[in-house]
Parts: C-alpha cells; sequence; structure tokens
C-alpha cells in the first residue's frame, strides 16, 4: 500500500498518489483502488485518507455557509446575488424585510439595490436547483462600510489557520473586523485606513505564500514591521 | 516564401531544420500569462506560438443551451491574421470550425463533466504564429489553461504528432513537412491514463508505418507532459522559494 508523494508536495493533476488501502479525499478521485490527483494542489494525508489541498479552484455552495456576495439583479419577487461561484444565488425578500412581503407595497430596489454588498448564509443548494440564501440571521445583512478582497476560496481555511489562530492574529495586530466568506470573498472593516489597508496587506500575502510553511509567524512579523513604519511616519 | 525543397531529409538521416527523426522541436510551456481568465497558457513548439485562455465554469448564456446532467464545454481555435505567410481572414473557416469541435472531444474525456450540471466552460486558443501541427500545440496549452483555472481532471491531455516525410516516419511534423511530408497522424493523449483521445490522419501509410507513427507520437507525447508538468509546479515552486528563504 505504497502512497507516492509526501505531504505538502505539490501535484498536478492525473498524478498517482496513493495505491491499495486508501480513501480518495477532496480534489482525488479513485479508479481500480489507485487514487489520483484531481487538481494542481498539496497532499495531505489524514489517516487513511488522501487529500489534495488545491492551490486554485472555484466556490461550490453547500448549505450552512456563510458567503459574501454581489447584488446583481433585482427581480419581482427577489434579489440575485452573485456569490463567486458558478451558480447564482436567490435571496428572498421575506428574509430581509423580516416581515410578509407586499408586493404591491415593497420597492425591492430600495431595500438592496445592484452592487450592493450582503453577508449571506447558504439555506440550500444541490445540482439540480441554484443555492438560496438569507439574511435572518445575526451578522448577516447588508454591508456598509469596509473593505473587500477576492482571494481562491480553497485559500480561506489557509487564512482562519489552526483553530483560527491566523484571523484572530490579524485581527489583533491591526484591529480590524474580518469577516470571511467562504466564497473566497473577505470583507475588512476597521477604525481607520490605514488599519485595513494592513489587515489587506496580510490578507494579500497569506494568498500568494499559501503553500509555504511558517507563514504565521512571517505574517505576524511582517505586520508588526509595518506598524512601526506607520507610527514612524505618524511621528514625523 | 523559400523554394521546394528537394529532400526532407538528408542522407545522414537530419531533417530540414537539423533534428532526427524521432526529436521533438523545442518547447516552452507558461502558466497564467492572462489575468483576466480564470485560466490561461502559452506554448511555443518551434515556432509555433500559442496562447490558450479558459473561463468558467460560469453560467450558461444563452440559458437553453445549459446541459441539465453536465457542463457544457464551448471551444474556440482561431488562428490571427498575421499567424501565416498569407493574410489569413480574421473569420472563423470551415477548418477552424473543425479543430475547435476537434480540440473540445479531444478535451472532454479528461474533465469531471458532471461535477457542474447548468454551467459552461469556455476555451479559447489563439494561434498567434503557425508552423504546422497546431492543433497538437492547441491541445497541450488548452490542457494546461484548464488545470491551471482549478477544473477538476483526470489527467492531463498532451497532443503531439507523426508523420511520414519522404520514407521516413518522423516526430513532431513542421510545416514544410506537413505540407510536402506523405503522412500526418496527430495524437492527442492522456499518460497517465493510458488513453488516447484523438486520433486523426491525413495521407497514406501502411499498416506498420501507422503504428510506428502512433507509437512515435506517443513517446513525444510523455515527453511533453513532463513539461506540462513542470510548467504547472513552476507557477507556486518560484513563490515558495522566495518565502522559504
Amino acid at each position: 500500500m505504497p502512497t507516492f508523494f509526501e505531504p505538502k508536495q505539490i501535484v498536478t493533476p492525473g498524478d498517482l498518489i496513493a495505491e491499495g488501502e486508501y480513501i480518495a479525499g477532496e480534489n482525488t478521485y479513485a479508479e481500480d483502488k489507485k487514487i489520483f490527483a484531481s487538481r494542481t494542489g498539496l497532499i495531505e494525508h489524514d489517516n487513511k485518507r488522501v487529500n489534495v489541498v488545491a492551490l486554485k479552484a472555484f466556490y461550490l455552495p453547500r448549505a450552512g455557509d456563510t458567503v459574501i456576495g454581489t447584488v446583481v439583479e433585482v427581480g419581482f419577487n427577489g434579489w440575485t446575488i452573485d456569490i463567486n461561484s458558478p451558480y447564482k444565488a436567490f435571496l428572498r425578500p421575506a428574509d430581509v424585510l423580516s416581515r410578509p412581503f407586499k408586493p404591491q407595497k415593497d420597492e425591492l430596489s430600495q431595500v438592496l439595490d445592484i452592487g450592493d454588498l450582503v453577508v449571506a448564509k447558504i439555506i440550500s443548494y444541490d445540482r439540480t436547483h441554484d443555492p438560496q440564501i438569507t439574511v435572518a440571521e445575526p451578522g448577516l445583512g447588508k454591508v456598509t462600510r469596509g473593505q473587500i478582497v477576492k482571494v481562491t476560496p480553497t485559500k480561506i481555511p489557509r487564512i482562519i489557520g489552526r483553530q483560527g489562530s491566523m484571523v484572530s492574529m490579524i485581527k489583533e495586530q491591526t484591529g480590524c473586523q474580518i469577516i470571511l466568506g467562504l466564497n473566497g470573498v473577505v470583507l475588512i472593516t476597521g477604525k481607520t485606513l490605514e488599519d485595513e489597508q494592513l489587515a489587506l496587506m496580510a490578507i494579500h500575502k497569506i494568498e500568494e505564500e499559501s503553500h509555504t510553511s511558517g507563514l504565521t509567524d512571517r505574517i505576524t512579523q511582517m505586520l508588526k514591521e509595518e506598524k512601526s513604519k506607520q507610527e514612524e511616519k505618524k511621528d514625523e | 516564401m523559400s523554394e521546394k525543397p528537394e529532400k526532407l531529409i538528408d542522407k545522414k538521416g537530419i531533417r530540414l531544420d537539423g533534428r532526427k527523426p524521432d526529436e521533438l522541436r523545442s518547447i516552452k510551456l507558461e502558466v497564467g500569462v492572462i489575468p483576466n481568465a480564470d485560466g490561461s497558457a502559452y506554448i511555443e513548439q518551434g515556432k509555433n506560438k500559442i496562447l490558450a485562455g479558459v473561463y468558467g465554469p460560469r453560467e450558461v448564456h444563452p440559458k437553453h443551451l445549459a446541459l441539465q446532467d453536465r457542463t457544457l464545454l464551448k471551444c474556440r481555435y482561431h488562428m490571427a491574421p498575421f499567424s501565416v505567410q498569407e493574410r489569413k481572414s480574421p473569420a472563423p473557416s470551415r477548418r477552424e470550425v473543425e479543430l475547435s469541435k476537434v480540440i473540445r472531444e479531444s478535451l472532454e474525456p479528461s474533465i469531471f463533466m458532471e461535477y457542474y450540471p447548468r454551467t459552461m466552460i469556455e476555451v479559447f486558443i489563439e494561434i498567434l504564429q503557425a508552423d504546422g501541427g497546431t492543433r497538437c500545440a492547441a491541445i497541450t496549452a488548452a490542457s494546461l489553461a484548464l488545470a491551471d483555472a482549478g477544473i477538476p481532471m483526470r489527467d492531463l491531455v498532451v497532443a503531439c504528432a507523426a508523420g511520414k516525410a519522404d520514407d521516413t516516419v518522423v516526430l513532431d511534423l513542421m510545416d514544410e513537412e506537413d505540407k510536402q511530408g506523405k503522412a500526418d497522424v496527430p495524437v492527442a493523449f492522456m499518460p497517465n491514463l493510458n488513453a488516447i483521445t484523438l486520433l486523426q490522419m491525413d495521407g497514406k501509410l501502411t499498416l506498420e508505418e501507422f503504428e510506428n507513427a502512433v507509437n512515435l507520437a506517443i513517446d513525444g507525447c510523455k515527453k511533453i507532459y513532463s513539461m506540462q508538468k513542470e510548467a504547472l509546479k513552476a507557477k507556486y515552486a518560484n513563490v515558495k522559494e522566495e518565502a522559504e528563504e
């Protein structure tokens, strides 16, 4: 039962990863007890399960995920939201208004208009239906301020870090609020523009170097350096 | 254009551009060259220069073309007007439409089409400079661009042609060998699955010659395959080295 790659090694689609009693995990497929990679990524072993952590992928909706989307269409009975995925999501007015929706009285475009950003949760999605989202939960709803960054969706777990170590570190260092949409959209809200830019820099660095080791330490160091630089500027 | 050469292969068995019969042209591959595309690749194979861009999976327009059980793969092979000696009209010719279909069909088996129903994946292939064997180089680049876009695939598709120049079976025909040679056999291949996804023949070959040509082309494919993998890894390897200094 050999495996042909060490953890963290880069594989490309079609590479034979393991043979024998293994379970094909994320971004892999099995054929005759052989496990192959289906995306470019890094090998990860989890007992008998072999995963490939993709370096680039797109977001597939899953019920329960928090996502950040943009309104692209205001219809007669709801909004169409671009959630950075192959499928557009649908948002119903009753969830936004938190009361029954009356088509005669309510003007939907006054509540949410094209281009508005929303933090939402996916209620349902399957192969045959487009995803449905809701904002009727605490912490969800229209985005009023802050900055948006888009990253490859597979890198969101890296930004979160082990048990949230990476985000909480960035939050602590920059004093920003960070909402991570699992669809690869990140919302940063800070007290000042400088704080936001600092958090932005950190996230860009994580995205670029997500497949390297010792990243949390390097990000901490970078943030500290940048912070002291900013303070020097202020003093001048 | 220059005069017709009398012979495509000299007495020592060397071809017009100095290659041996089983030698590939020099190949350069690069991934992620178009920032606006979801995935892209560039290939230089001899004098061929080809750019491939991939978009998607995304919503299908017009909507009625959407397939309920799998993704729709769209493919456009296009030659730039300046890609050949005599200006080529930019409108798609019969040949280009056919090649688009043939390339699409050679890529389809490598993609997990059933993963993303009601979406489409678009592949755009632009031939910037042509010198024989563009369909093969285009498949190699397009497959790389698909992998770069993060589309789940069974394997990368590699393509390479073999053929007959004068009376010898040769690998990777260039323009003159293609036009004045006796036969051309393009082969697209998935090396890890050992599966052929495209096999065409133009000209006449005996059964034995045909077998030799296919085997030669597959050997060529395997060589290009390792370059493809390197190109895909190179995009990330550079960052890793810099960061871990």
